[in-house]
Order: C-alpha cells, then structure tokens, then sequence
C-alpha cells in the first residue's frame, strides 16, 4: 500500500470515526440520559402526554429511527467522498 | 412474470399480502355463517403454516452460500422485514403489552432497550461485518483473531445464548398450537417444531428469510388490526398512538382512587397458584418512574444489557450477512427497526388503552368498582378463567369488584383484547395466526443460528476441514434437526420460569461477545490472546454472577438476574484491554484486514463460497 493510500484510509476512517462519536453521543442521551430524569420530565407534558412516560414509549423509538437513517446518510456520504463506495 | 425473483419481491409478497386479506375476509363471512370458533382458529393456524412449509420447500438449496447466507441477495426492505420477524418473538407478541401493564414506566426500559440496540448495530457492527463476509458470527471473529481457540469460544457463547432462547420459543408455538388446534401441549410442541423445522431444514438461511418475510407480513397485520378496530370502537380514533396522553393522565387519577398498591389477598393467591393459575394482581402505577437514583439506575442498566444484547445476538447479525453490499446492510437495519418500531410503539399504546377500558367507571367495559356478580357473569371471564389465565374473588365480601380482587395472566392484554372489545372471532384467529408467526420466525433464526455454527465453525473450520460441500449441507441439516429436538425436549419441560427468561440470552450474548466484536473493528490493537480472555472471562464473570443472584445471593446495586451483563461486560472489555496491551500486537496481515474491512469498497475478506 502506498503512503497515499495509507493517509486516504486514515481519513476516511477518522471521518468515520467521528460520525460514530456523534451517534453514540445522541443514542447515549435518548437512551439514558432522558429516561434517567424521567419523573422530572413528567412535570412537562407533550402531545398530551406526560414527557417522561412519552419518551420511554415512543420518542426514543422515533429518535432511534431517524438516527439510523441521517447517520447512514452520512457514512454514504463520506464513503463516496474518499471513492470507497461500491460500484453498483 | 418477466425478470427474476428478486425483481420480482415487490409483486410477489403484495399477491401474499392481498392473498392473505382476502383468506381473512373469507374467514369473516364463515364466522357469519355460522362456523364455529374452533375451526376458524384450525384454519387459521394451519393456512399459515402450510404457507410458509410451502415457501421452505421452493427455496431448497444445495449451495454452500445459498444455505448459509441468502445467496447475498437480499434488498434491504425486505431484509428489514425478515430481521423484525427473527427480532420479534413471540414473548413480545403476546407479553410485551402485558408487561407494560403490569410493570408500569420500569418495563419500558424493555422497550427503549429493544429498539435503541439496532443504532449500536447500524454503526458499530453490521456494515463491517458484512464487508467481512463471514457466514457466522464465530466466523468474524476466528478469522479476525485466528486461531480455533477464539472460535471456539465464540461457539460456546452462542450457543448458551441463542438455545437459552430457543427453548422459550418452540415453548410459545407448543402453547399457542395446542390451544389453537385444540390439541395437548406436548403434541403441540412437536407440531411446532415440525412447522420450524419445514421452514429451514430444505433452504437453510434462503428458505428462513423468505419466510421470515412472509411471517413479519402476517404478525404486524395480527398485531395492529384489532387495536385500530378496537380504539375505533371506543372512541379513541382509528391510529390512536399519538392521542392517548389523556387515557395515561385519566389511569393515573383513578389508580389512588381505585386503592392501587394494595396486595391480593395472600390466601387466595397461593391457592391460584397451587390450581396452576399465572397470575398477578395489578399493583404498579402506569405511569409512576419513582425518580431515585436507584429506579433510575435499573432502567438504565436494563435498557443497556438489552441493547448491548442486541447488537450481540448471533441471529440478529446474521441477517446483516444476507445483503448484496455494505450499503445495502447498513439501509437494512434502518428498515429493521422501523418495522420493529411499528409493533413496539404500538404495545405501550395498548396496554394503555386496556387499561383504560378496564379501570374508567364511565366506560361500559370496565369491570373494576361494577358488582361482582354481574362481573363473573362476563363470557370473557368465564372462558379466560377456564385456561387458568384469569381469576376474581371478592376477598372482602362487599359485592363490589376491587382492584387487588382481580387476577389476570399479562398474555392476556393482547390475546384477549379482540373478546374484551367484542370484536369478532376471525381477530382471535388472527392474533393466534400472528403469535406462531412471531414464535416460528424467531425460533426459526435461532435454530439456524445454532445449527450453522455447529457445522460451519466446529465440523467444518475445526474437526474436518476437508470436508466436501455436499457432506457439509447434509452435517448442517441433520444439526438443525438435533438441535430443534432438544429444544423441543426441554420446552416441554415447561422450565419456563428459568428458560423463559429471555433477557438471560441478552446478557449471555453482551457478556461475552459484544466486545471482542467491536473492538474486533475498532481497534486494530485487539488481537488473539485479548479476544479469548474477553470472550472467556466475561462469559464466566457473567454466568458466575448469574448463579450467584439466582440461588438467593443479594444482587450488587441493584443488579438482578435480567441484568448480569452489567458484570460480564465490563468484565470483558477490561480484560480485552489489558490481555491485548500485554501481548504481541497482531501481525500486519490482520491489520491490513482490519482496514479492508473498514471500507465498504473491494472484495469481501472471506469468499463468496468458503
């Protein structure tokens, strides 16, 4: 492997690396954080619903969801910026 | 039809879909005939699995990679679909909403944990795993570490994790067989069994993904149907997910009212249990996170081993193994948890709404605070109390139904939902025909999982590796069948207060496998000595911990038995740290492998056929 290859590769995976730092970061908030002060959040009241017992039974969920889908947008992304995308 | 099956799929599962609400239909104007309830549920049961043993049998293969991944040409939508059938078992078909019901916000972590578990899979382990191109996931892990010690291991772990769980499946379709088909438990088991193993003994991993599909169609049209029927009925709105704020605010008012917290009575409690009666009174506010630092602490610990457990569990990752390309996996998962997202927000909502029904003087179903007589004069009560899935007893004498003087069995919220609401009997055919789907998909990924480490990894890498692929198709049917016997052998054992325990396979799975397959991808640095002290070490620390919680030891801050992997994980990344820092970093050929696994472009590591 060239010197250049190595240096590509490096990138692209600290690029990588980053995005997964930020993924962790917001599953660690909606999946601890926000259940953790569930009694406090209880107090506030969204759609109807007591913001507490909401987020445990849908908005983590959602959260999850959409997580997935913007951060494999991304990968894709930086993927096909550094030409390690597959042909398709 | 013009191209291949693959260009086909759309086309081909919408006919199953429309194919199948027209057999319900069909059902729906028997029942109006004046078919009994027995037979319908005979049809329904029976017109399902005769599809899915169809399914098997044209997806028989004699390929190596066929067999064991699909071919790798699953798209991802349809990937997604067969993963949430493999996910979704038949514990959370029928218990999820009844553990909301009964154990109130502290079962949500169950939720949370069960779903937030597929963005540690998305981002840390599916797209590398595919890239990889293992078959199984000891596969992963004795080609990144080398070495059939490694492999080994990772066998061992597998298969205490995944058969821990398989038992508990064949378990719900022998209940749910039996009580459809009116047949006993023990010939239900095998019956069961018999309906799994036609799915994949033929096809392997083609056949059981096919299916799987099909399966996932059936169980989210059983599980959704009788709630937008049901809360149309009651006045909820047909999608009532996003409008029951007020119900969870309504429960919460009547619970001090309604005299929640009170125990049934003792007596009469054990005296259900002797008769063999499941039950439970309801004595956990709905919606009532005590916010202490330790309720706090058992949600988070909960919802963590679940999710590490997760993106652990060998027939869940498998399934990533079946896409035509990296990208296609890492979209996969998305599709996998939006469709397993469809049946988890849905259960919250349904307890809730049971409840509801069940506890709101105003409404005309509810049975607590109406005269006792009246109450056991109920059908429902009646036909649930004769399956020893529901009990009353009017402890104080007062002719008045009280909260803590009524007994139910949690499978109950959703299997006798339609009946609660007085909707027809086709729904209750539907949900059994839902059930089995959900119990057989799930056994289904599990037996395989099994049975294609046993023969891959242990007859094929380790004992005879000379093996031809013919011999290898024919060692890795007849483990199937092994396999799935003896889990049909313990389930009838009806061991179901310890094998039922399906967070135990979460935590097996956490404890030894979640970081030896991270770091496997993570850090270059992990290498051989580090992964098997990993792997070994938190597995034992784990299983250790385990026995010591069950057999009376006082759990450490809270950590019981659901949540042993809080000490095997730990455990394990410790030990993978330090083991890998004080030995030989691994050789350049494995880092270069480390780094071609990291891009999605190139050939995958291992072939195609391997």
């Amino acid at each position: 492997m060239s010197q250049e290859d190595a240096a590509k590769l490096e990138a692209h995976w600290s690029k990588t690396r980053t995005l997964m730092i930020i993924v962790m970061v917001i599953w660690f908030i909606f999946s601890f954080v926000v259940h953790w002060f569930a009694k406090d959040l209880n107090g506030s009241s969204f759609l109807g619903f007591p913001l507490g017992y909401y987020m445990a039974a849908q908005g983590s969920l959602a959260i999850f969801v959409i997580l997935i889908a913007l951060s494999n947008w991304r990968q894709n992304q930086i993927d096909k910026e550094f030409g390690f995308d597959e042909d398709e | 039809m013009k191209g291949g099956f693959i260009e086909n799929l759309p086309r081909i599962y919408g006919l199953y879909t429309g194919g199948f609400i027209v057999f319900c239909l069909i059902m729906a104007v028997f029942e109006w005939m004046g078919m009994s309830s027995e037979v319908i549920g005979i049809l329904f049961v029976a017109f399902t699995i005769v599809i899915y043993a169809g399914i098997g049998w044209l997806s028989r293969t004699m390929q190596v990679d066929a067999y064991y991944v699909a071919g790798r040409e699953v798209p991802p939508v349809f990937n997604g679909m067969a993963t949430a059938a493999d996910w979704m078992s038949g514990a959370s078909f029928v218990a999820l909403a009844g553990g909301v019901y009964f154990g109130g916000h502290g079962y949500l972590a169950f939720v949370v944990g069960w779903t937030g578990g597929y963005v540690l899979v998305a981002s840390l382990m599916a797209p590398y795993l595919r890239k990889f191109g293992c078959y199984t996931v000891p596969d992963f892990i004795g080609t990144r570490y080398g070495g059939n010690l490694a492999r080994f291991i990772a066998v061992i772990v597998l298969v205490v994790a995944s058969f821990t769980y398989v038992t508990a499946q064949i378990n719900a379709t022998g209940t749910i067989a039996s009580r459809a088909l009116g047949i006993p438990f023990e010939v239900g088991v095998w019956f069961g069994l018999l309906g799994i193993l036609l799915c994949s003994m033929l096809g392997g991993m083609r056949a059981v993904t096919w299916t799987q599909v099909a399966q996932y169609i059936v169980l989210i049209i059983a599980y959704l149907v009788p709630v937008f029927w049901m809360s149309n009925k009651q006045g909820f709105g047909v999608i009532p997910h996003f409008g029951y704020g007020d119900a969870i605010t309504k429960i919460t008012e009547l619970e001090p009212l309604l005299g929640l917290g009170t125990p049934g009575d003792a007596a009469f409690t054990a005296q259900l249990k002797a008769e063999g009666f499941k039950v439970a009174v309801l004595t956990t506010p709905h919606n009532g996170p005590a916010g202490t630092a330790l309720s706090s602490w058992k949600f988070v610990t909960l919802a963590f081993c679940m999710m590490a457990g997760t993106a652990s569990l060998p027939h869940i990752l498998m399934r990533y193994f079946t896409t035509p390309t990296v990208k296609a996996a890492r979209n996969s998962v998305g599709w996998s948890l939006f469709f397993i997202f469809l049946l988890y927000f849905t259960a919250p909502t349904l307890a809730t709404l049971t409840k509801l029904q069940l506890l709101d003087p105003q409404l005309p179903t509810a049975i607590i605070g109406k005269a006792y007589e009246e109450v056991a004069a109920l059908d429902w009560i009646q036909k649930w109390n004769e399956v020893k899935m529901l009990a009353i007893n009017d402890t104080n004498g007062d002719g008045i139904l009280q909260l803590n003087e009524f007994w139910m069995r949690r499978d109950i919220v959703v299997l006798a939902t339609p009946e609660i609401a007085g909707l027809p009997y086709v729904i209750s055919g539907l949900v059994a025909a839902g059930g089995m789907a959900a119990a057989m998909s799930t056994a289904d990924g599990l037996l395989l999982a099994i049975a294609n480490a046993l023969s891959h990894d242990l007859y094929y890498k380790i004992i005879d590796p000379k093996a031809d692929t013919k011999t290898r198709l024919i060692v890795a049917r007849i483990l199937l069948f092994v396999i799935g016997a003896a889990g049909a052998g313990v389930a009838m054992l009806q061991l179901t207060g310890i094998l039922g325990a399906v967070a135990w396979a979460f935590c097996f799975a956490c404890s030894g496998l979640f970081f030896p397959l991270v770091l496997g991808v993570w850090w270059k640095r992990a290498n051989r000595p580090g992964a098997i002290a990993g792997m070994a070490g938190g597995f034992a620390a784990g299983s250790a911990y385990l026995y010591y919680v069950y057999t009376g030891g006082t759990p450490w801050i809270g950590i019981d038995h659901l949540r042993f992997g809080m000490i095997g994980m730990p455990v394990s990344l410790i030990l993978m740290i330090v083991v890998s820092l004080a030995t030989e970093e691994p050789d350049a050929e494995t880092q270069a492998m480390v780094d071609a696994t990291r891009i999605p472009k190139g050939d995958t590591i291992l072939g195609s056929q391997h």
